[in-house]
């Protein structure tokens, strides 16, 4: 999951802190040292990370930290806002020509990057907003990569332009001005060929093809898996051709993404669009805070809020808000939560928004215990029971286990691992209900930090 | 030699990163303290080697120092090359069937060179008079039958595809029929990139390696596991996975002409074991050489003046 294994390290290290009246100078090491390799771990470039864990310090040594009550939730709120800040303080939008004539994206990195399904995602984003794009294919070098961003176009149905592999790039780049103009599209996208930011031939043709388009954008697409080379790759693309903005794939993977923070320090240009999957319709808008939330294992709460809004029904979510604090969930709810929790995505996906799940001994319990495919068999076994089962669990007994696992066609340990799972289930949501619901009278905190 | 002058040539960025830092270090240090110890950590994990191997390198390097009562730096410069050299053990070349068919199953996530190699190794083995035959199993990215087809026409290669979107399975199955007809000595399937996280697409994985088997008992002969030097820690995750699902035998890694240091490979070893096979160094039908740990490491720590 996203950067997961930083949180849990960030977690385990302010776990030591944690419940010290005072911290002194060498606690303040030790995390930092602790912080420093979990940063490294997670690929973040070392310079950058030493600057970061140099500020960290500087700021816990203060006095908001020392003469705190909670010095490890102090500390938290200074590596969430700094790790914010290094991200990029908002969200980035692209730019669009302000003359009428075409906006010009173009899209540059090292091979394997994604930029080609990126052009492909972007078309179909700008599409959708009522744009007319036109992708252009100018890499002459990987064996079928035009053909590649044509099958994307006719896929994403935008025009496609290219003079072919026998023609220079810089031909091309010329030409699909004009096609732009003749076919009226209000947007170009072009898909460079993959190169390394040290083959001085290939840049000089990138900065040929700028100086010919004049683009409004010129992303950097860069794999969020990669390592402390990315910093290199970074510096040198934004230096050859002046980057306007980094577009970070592959972060439907487990990677844990210190790419993201290497490259937006090194250029200082926004992250604005993320992908998230091989669909084409898979790239994300970038946000900065939600990302820096993740990283602490805050849970990736508003993207969560978001995708619940747009497939819950209200009143619904009212009243399960409303069991869940009281502790009232049936099995009932469950089976309908299945319904709804599965098509706002995996169950992966969705655990993965949910605060502090790294920490949740009980939710990685039931994360383990699940498997997308159980979904059918607990519904079966749930439909199984009658209303009065399904109200109060405490009345399954032995043979109505047995009559249970016979009428959905499971085993009695089938029927019996969903009830400890409801139970686990039914438990947390009770300590996040009083979470939400907070202590009478104080303004409630959206939720408990788990360390 | 020409293998080991391409992979010097390729390691020099390596070197200026890696070994320059080292040989500074050493430089400007006059005595072995912590320190000293800990600015070698920090190169190490800039060379993408992993916190993991790190620690347990250095841990060695102190206790090492200490037995051996070492007061110079730059004698723990040759400890750590030996150590390395340790880790990666001796080259294993690619196993091949004597008794007929061998067949080559190439996976790894997207993006990381699976046709590109698959295209170099298809060259090599045409070089030394195989027959060769391609399975283009990734009948799911766009265009990616072509760019396969591209390479088999570049190189003289015969190749079984279907259709775009169909059945990655009954593509291996197809092409290990038409093998055995044919009469062809090495069979090279090019698979699908997929992140090793998506559960569903390692199932369609572990479907097209229990058809190989089933349809070749003995095969796959290898399961290359194809990893971009570029890539971080991550690459762990990838082998671990991968190994999982298709009992991965070897890796190939490529983009190793960048500036990527390559460290990474140290921790798979160390981790999960899986020693690395080939090298790709360049976009050419050439650049993909046999790996060997002591040459990754003489070209790693050598300063310039053997040839």
């Amino acid at each position: 999951m996203l950067l997961e294994g930083l949180a849990e390290r960030l977690q385990n290290t302010f776990k030591k802190l944690r419940g010290k009246g005072k911290l002194t100078e060498t606690d303040i090491n030790e995390a930092m040292r602790e912080v420093r390799l979990a940063l490294l771990e997670a690929d973040v470039s070392l310079p950058i990370v030493k600057s970061f864990i140099q500020r960290i310090k500087e700021r816990s040594l203060g006095a908001e930290v020392l003469e705190s009550l909670t010095p490890a939730q102090q500390i938290i709120k200074i590596v969430d806002q700094e790790l914010t800040q290094l991200m990029g303080a908002e969200q980035g939008k692209a730019q669009f020509s302000t003359t009428g004539d075409a906006t010009v994206f173009m899209l540059a990195g090292l091979q394997g990057s994604g930029k080609t399904t990126t052009a492909g995602k972007l078309a179909l984003y700008y599409r959708k907003q009522g744009h007319q794009p036109l992708l252009v294919g100018v890499d002459v070098y990987r064996p079928a990569a035009i053909k590649q961003l044509e099958v994307l176009a006719k896929q994403v149905n935008v025009p496609f332009f290219s003079l072919g592999e026998q023609v220079s790039p810089l031909k091309t780049a010329r030409a699909s001005l004009e096609q732009a103009k003749a076919q009226g599209c209000d947007l170009i996208i072009i898909d460079t060929a993959g190169r390394l930011q040290i083959d001085t031939v290939l840049m000089e043709e990138l900065a040929q093809l700028k100086g010919i388009l004049s683009p409004q954008e010129t992303f950097l697409v860069v794999d969020s898996m990669a390592g402390q080379d990315a910093v290199n790759v970074a510096r040198s693309f934004n230096e050859d051709l002046g980057l306007t903005g980094v577009i970070l794939t592959k972060l439907d993977s487990d990677t844990r993404g210190g790419a993201a923070l290497s490259v937006k320090a090194v250029t200082g240009c926004p992250i604005k669009f993320i992908g998230m999957g091989e669909k084409l319709d898979a790239l994300e808008p970038f946000y900065p805070d939600r990302m820096a939330a993740r990283i602490l294992g805050m849970g990736d709460m508003l993207s969560l809020i978001e995708k619940a809004q747009a497939s819950f029904d209200q009143q619904k979510a009212q009243e399960l808000e409303r069991k869940l604090r009281k502790a009232e969930f049936t099995l009932d709810d469950f089976l309908e939560q299945i319904g709804q929790v599965r098509s706002m995505g995996s169950l992966d996906q969705v655990l993965g928004m949910i605060p502090g799940l790294g920490n949740v001994k009980q939710l990685r319990q039931i994360k383990e215990g699940f498997d997308e495919k159980d979904f059918g068999r607990i519904e079966a076994i749930i439909r199984s029971m009658t209303p009065g089962e399904r109200r109060d669990t405490g009345i399954i007994t032995g043979s109505r286990r047995r009559r249970i696992a016979l009428g959905s066609g499971t085993t009695v340990q089938d029927v019996n691992r969903l009830l400890k799972q409801y139970d686990q289930t039914k438990k947390m949501f009770k300590q996040f209900g009083e979470n939400i619901s907070g202590k009478a009278g104080r303004k409630a905190k959206p939720f408990k930090l788990p360390f | 030699m020409a293998l080991f002058s391409k992979l010097k040539e390729s390691l020099t960025k390596s070197r200026d990163g890696f070994i320059g830092k080292v040989t500074q270090l050493v430089a400007v240090t006059h005595k072995i303290d912590e320190e000293f110890f800990e600015e070698l950590e920090t190169i190490m994990l800039q060379a993408d080697m992993g916190v993991a191997v790190t620690t347990r390198l250095i841990s060695e390097l102190r206790t090492e120092a200490k037995k051996q009562r070492l007061k110079e730096p730059g004698q723990i410069k040759a400890l750590l090359s030996s150590q390395m050299e340790e880790m990666l053990g001796g080259p294993v070349p690619l196993n091949v069937n004597t008794q007929g068919l061998t067949v080559y199953l190439v996976v790894g996530v997207n993006g990381v060179g699976k046709t590109t190699t698959i295209g170099k190794m298809a060259h090599s083995l045409i070089r030394d008079q195989k027959k060769v035959l391609l399975a283009a199993a990734d009948t799911f990215r766009a265009a990616a039958i072509e760019q396969l087809e591209i390479w088999s026409e570049r190189t003289g290669v015969e190749m079984v595809k279907h259709q775009a979107g169909s059945d990655p399975a009954a593509v291996v199955f197809d092409a290990i029929q038409a093998a055995a007809r044919r009469g062809i000595d090495h069979l090279i399937i090019d698979t699908a990139g997929r992140l090793h996280t998506k559960s569903n697409l390692m199932e369609e994985l572990r479907k097209i390696r229990r058809v190989i088997s089933r349809e070749l008992p003995g095969a796959p002969h290898e399961v290359l596991l194809v990893l971009d030097a570029t890539t971080g820690q991550n690459a762990i995750r990838q082998a671990e996975l991968f190994k999982e699902a298709t009992e991965v035998t070897g890796i190939v890694l490529t983009k190793l002409d960048g500036t990527a240091k390559g460290g990474i490979i140290l921790a798979i070893k160390e981790e999960l074991d899986i020693p690395v096979k080939l090298v790709g160094t360049g976009e050419g039908s050439e650049d993909l050489k046999a790996f060997s740990g002591r040459d990754f490491l003489e070209a790693l720590f050598d300063e310039g003046d053997a040839e």
